[in-house]
């Protein structure tokens, strides 16, 4: 397998870590399609790799390989700018999950700090109109991120004064914004649209707040500029992680609070930091779909919104890096696309119970990822099984 | 006999009457009868008695802050300032408003119902975070237990079957958060947030593959109702109590029990070492693994239990995401009743008034008037946490994983 000079012992374990980095996520997201791949078998009858293509044909990943479905090139951009759509704010909820992870912190409440930054941004993007357009895309923007800033910060503040553990707290502020938000824009309340009163609707973001589309059609769910958004916030976060001291001690605290607080970090301020900032991103996902597509927020959307909560899969399954965000952002947003009723053929599968089989992946995906020791055991086992064909192949 | 007499004498003494906490818990009599005084049968028009017997509660809260009982006297300022704003609200409102909204005994009977599935849920969550796993997959452990109740009760023309169907359900799925977060030593919120997936996504997609758009069939065996003879005449009890449904007086019974067991006998103990101090229980011979395993899995059929009164009790159908974050109040009341089974029981109730009120209120004051009350069990549970009143204090060795030596 190696050619040329021998690695050092280092060197190796280096690249093992490294594969095992990468190769961990990729066995669990094998094994949760796998299992996918037996419930379709065994509940439907049909071949769950026909189903497969189907919904990969739906995600426009096929776009990258115009030589395989090259009939009409049309379909999967339109269907691979939908499924960047999706990706852009889980990108964003991803980092937000995993930036409090880097400091020992499991932010549940990404829901909650996307829908406030949601609200925040459709408050400010349909006020305001006499604005120019960058002034008050940009306006809206940071006041959506500030806005998911404080929401989390609130959990980060109870856990730096009280010890407040912040997953009771993160949850508990998410359905707090969920309901709030719905009483503000349901029938009879506050911000609902004054021109229809009959829709539990907000009122449209104005012209000049909406993020420019830059690929496809512009009226119907083109690509915006938001993707731009979430690619920038994956760069700072790498940056602010690896670069600054903000991150440095985020990252000390992360390892052992006990030890970053004997080295003279203040363990309570990166708490309240790290929460803050992780809200700081999901705010900016929720910005991103109201100004990029959404354009208004429904009671319904806030009621079955996931966005947040599969940031949780999204961080988890990129093992919080942001390379790592990035693919998984990509590729639930492509589940998402490629399971929802407008692209999967109802002769091929039904687009209802394939939404519910990437909830059902979804699962194994998060349940497998946080599961190491798992890991090592498969691995150990690997190695016996292994060992077993090696020597049933020199027997034949 | 002359002992136990002489004991209770002494607890009723003048001293004990006047102890800043007999003087809390009279603060917050007196705050729930600010707001009381201005509804029906009552019905104070005038805003002065409202704002004086609410001052009044004020001083009792204060007072007894001041000699040391924080959580009562906090409770009681809060309960204060509510009962009063409360009050005069009402004095405010028109006397037909108020008449169609507060029907005492409506109230309470849906307070009941609505807190019902609460107490399962938290029951279940009390076992399994008092033998230290942390369980945020109630959610999903309802869902499988709504769902497959319905599911069983109407394949087999049996709510009874359904009931175990539902328990089994819940069961299998708290194994599987048991096995991760146990053996494994996952991360027990990962793994509880990996469980709510899974029982979203399975419970969605049976459902459809089943019954399609059609939704589950109609006329399933539901659960009785208990009627119970000669008290429907009596005022209050009789409509609140005289029907209610069996798995509301068998909520009543498995929270005594919970009680008794938890506190009162040895397996408790066990389950209550396990939580605080596993490498201690194990010292003296008592199967962390096993403790924990067991824990876990009745969580998880008692929060199925909850999930299937909603489903074949209550609403006789399911429908997808049906408990829509039941599960998580129950969390919450488990934590605002700091992980005592009356405590929960009370935060529950207290919770399924709030959702009463939210559901009464939009008959006389418009659609939106409810929905802040969906809110108010999570905000009272954040102040709960924060410490405001009195900390709600964890068992001590709640989500860590345990590696047997």
């Amino acid at each position: 397998m190696e050619e040329g000079a021998i690695p050092s012992v280092a060197a190796r374990l280096a690249l093992y870590q490294r594969a095992g980095g990468v190769i961990t996520p990729l066995l669990t997201v094998l094994f949760a399609f796998f299992v996918g791949g037996l419930v379709v078998l065994v509940t439907t009858g049909k071949n769950p790799l026909h189903t497969y293509q189907a919904i990969f044909n739906g995600t426009g990943l096929n776009w990258f390989f115009p030589w395989v479905t090259c009939s009409d090139p049309c379909t999967p951009a339109t269907n691979l700018q939908y499924t960047l759509l999706l990706a852009t704010p889980l990108m964003l909820t991803g980092l937000a999950v995993a930036f409090a992870f880097r400091c020992g912190l499991f932010n549940i409440g990404g829901q909650g700090q996307y829908l406030v930054g949601a609200v925040a941004a459709v408050m400010i993007g349909s006020s305001f109109a006499d604005l120019s357009r960058w002034s008050h895309v940009a306006l809206a923007v940071v006041v959506a991120a500030f806005a998911g800033a404080a929401w989390a910060g609130i959990a980060g503040f109870l856990k730096a004064t009280v010890g407040a553990h912040e997953v009771i707290t993160t949850i508990m502020l998410n359905w707090i914004a969920i309901w709030i938000a719905t009483y503000l824009f349901e029938i009879g309340g506050p911000l609902q649209d004054p021109k229809q009163t009959g829709v539990p609707i907000s009122e449209t973001v104005a012209e000049s707040a909406k993020l420019p589309v830059f690929w496809g059609d512009p009226l119907f769910q083109g690509l915006h500029v938001g993707l731009f958004i979430a690619l920038g916030a994956l760069v700072s976060y790498w940056i602010v992680l690896n670069r600054t001291t903000v991150g440095y001690e985020v990252r000390a605290v992360g390892f052992n609070p006990e030890a970053a607080r004997y080295g003279g970090i203040s363990v309570a301020r990166s708490y309240v930091l790290a929460m803050a900032i992780s809200g700081l991103f999901a705010g900016l996902a929720g910005a991103v779909d109201v100004l990029g597509w959404e354009y208004r927020l429904g009671v319904l959307d806030i009621q079955i919104s996931q966005v947040g909560f599969i940031g949780i899969a999204v961080a988890l399954l990129g093992r919080n890096t942001a390379v790592g965000v990035f693919f998984s952002a990509i590729l639930f947003g492509a589940l998402l696309n490629g399971t929802s009723t407008r692209n999967l053929d109802p002769e091929v599968f039904r687009p209802e119970l394939a939404s519910s089989l990437t909830l059902i992946i979804q699962g194994l995906v998060v349940l497998l990822v946080g599961a190491d020791v798992l890991v090592i055991y498969l691995w150990q086992a690997r190695r016996k099984l292994g060992l077993g064909r090696k020597r049933a192949s020199v027997t034949t | 006999m002359i002992a136990r007499a002489e004991d209770f004498r002494e607890r009723l003494t003048w001293a004990r009457l006047t102890s800043p906490r007999a003087i809390g818990v009279l603060g917050i009599v007196l705050g729930a009868l600010a707001f009381w005084l201005a509804l029906p049968p009552v019905t104070v028009r005038s805003p002065v008695l409202p704002l004086l017997v609410g001052i009044l509660a004020l001083a009792a809260g204060i007072w007894s802050v001041t000699r040391g009982e924080r959580r009562v006297g906090w409770a009681a300022v809060a309960i204060g300032i509510v009962g009063m704003a409360g009050g005069v609200l009402a004095t405010r409102s028109g006397e037909a408003d108020l008449d169609s909204v507060v029907v005492w005994s409506a109230l309470a009977a849906a307070t009941l119902r609505y807190a019902t599935p609460l107490t399962f849920a938290a029951l279940g969550g009390l076992f399994s975070e008092r033998s230290g796993v942390v369980n945020i997959g109630l959610e999903g452990m309802m869902l499988m237990g709504a769902f497959f109740g319905v599911w069983a009760a109407a394949r087999f023309d049996s709510w009874a079957l359904g009931l175990l169907a539902a328990m089994i359900a819940g069961g299998l799925l708290a194994l599987l958060h048991a096995f991760f977060s146990i053996h494994l030593r996952a991360d027990q919120i990962v793994s509880g947030t990996a469980v709510n997936f899974l029982a979203l996504g399975i419970t969605g997609y049976v459902f459809i593959d089943l019954y399609g758009d059609e939704g589950t069939p109609t006329g399933i065996p539901r659960i009785p109702e208990v009627r119970i003879p000669g008290i429907e005449d009596i005022t209050f009890i009789g409509p609140v109590f005289g029907q209610l449904n069996l798995m509301i007086w068998l909520s009543f019974v498995l929270l005594i029990a919970t009680y008794v067991v938890m506190f009162k006998t040895p397996i408790g103990l066990r389950i209550r070492a396990v939580g605080e101090h596993p490498r201690a229980a194990e010292t003296v011979g008592i199967s962390v693994y096993a403790t924990r395993y067991a824990a876990v899995t009745l969580s998880g059929v008692l929060a199925a239990l909850g999930g299937a009164y909603l489903s074949v009790g209550f609403v006789g159908s399911f429908n997808e995401n049906m408990t829509s974050g039941r599960g998580f109040i129950a969390l919450a009341a488990l934590i605002f009743g700091n992980w005592r089974p009356f405590g929960l029981f009370g935060a529950a109730l207290l919770f399924g008034f709030s959702s009463a009120l939210a559901q009464r209120l939009p008959t006389a004051y418009g659609e939106s008037a409810g929905t802040l009350f969906e809110a108010l069990p999570y905000v009272l549970t954040l102040i709960a946490v924060a410490g405001v009143i009195g900390r709600s204090i964890p068992p001590a060795a709640v989500g860590r994983p345990y590696k047997k030596q």
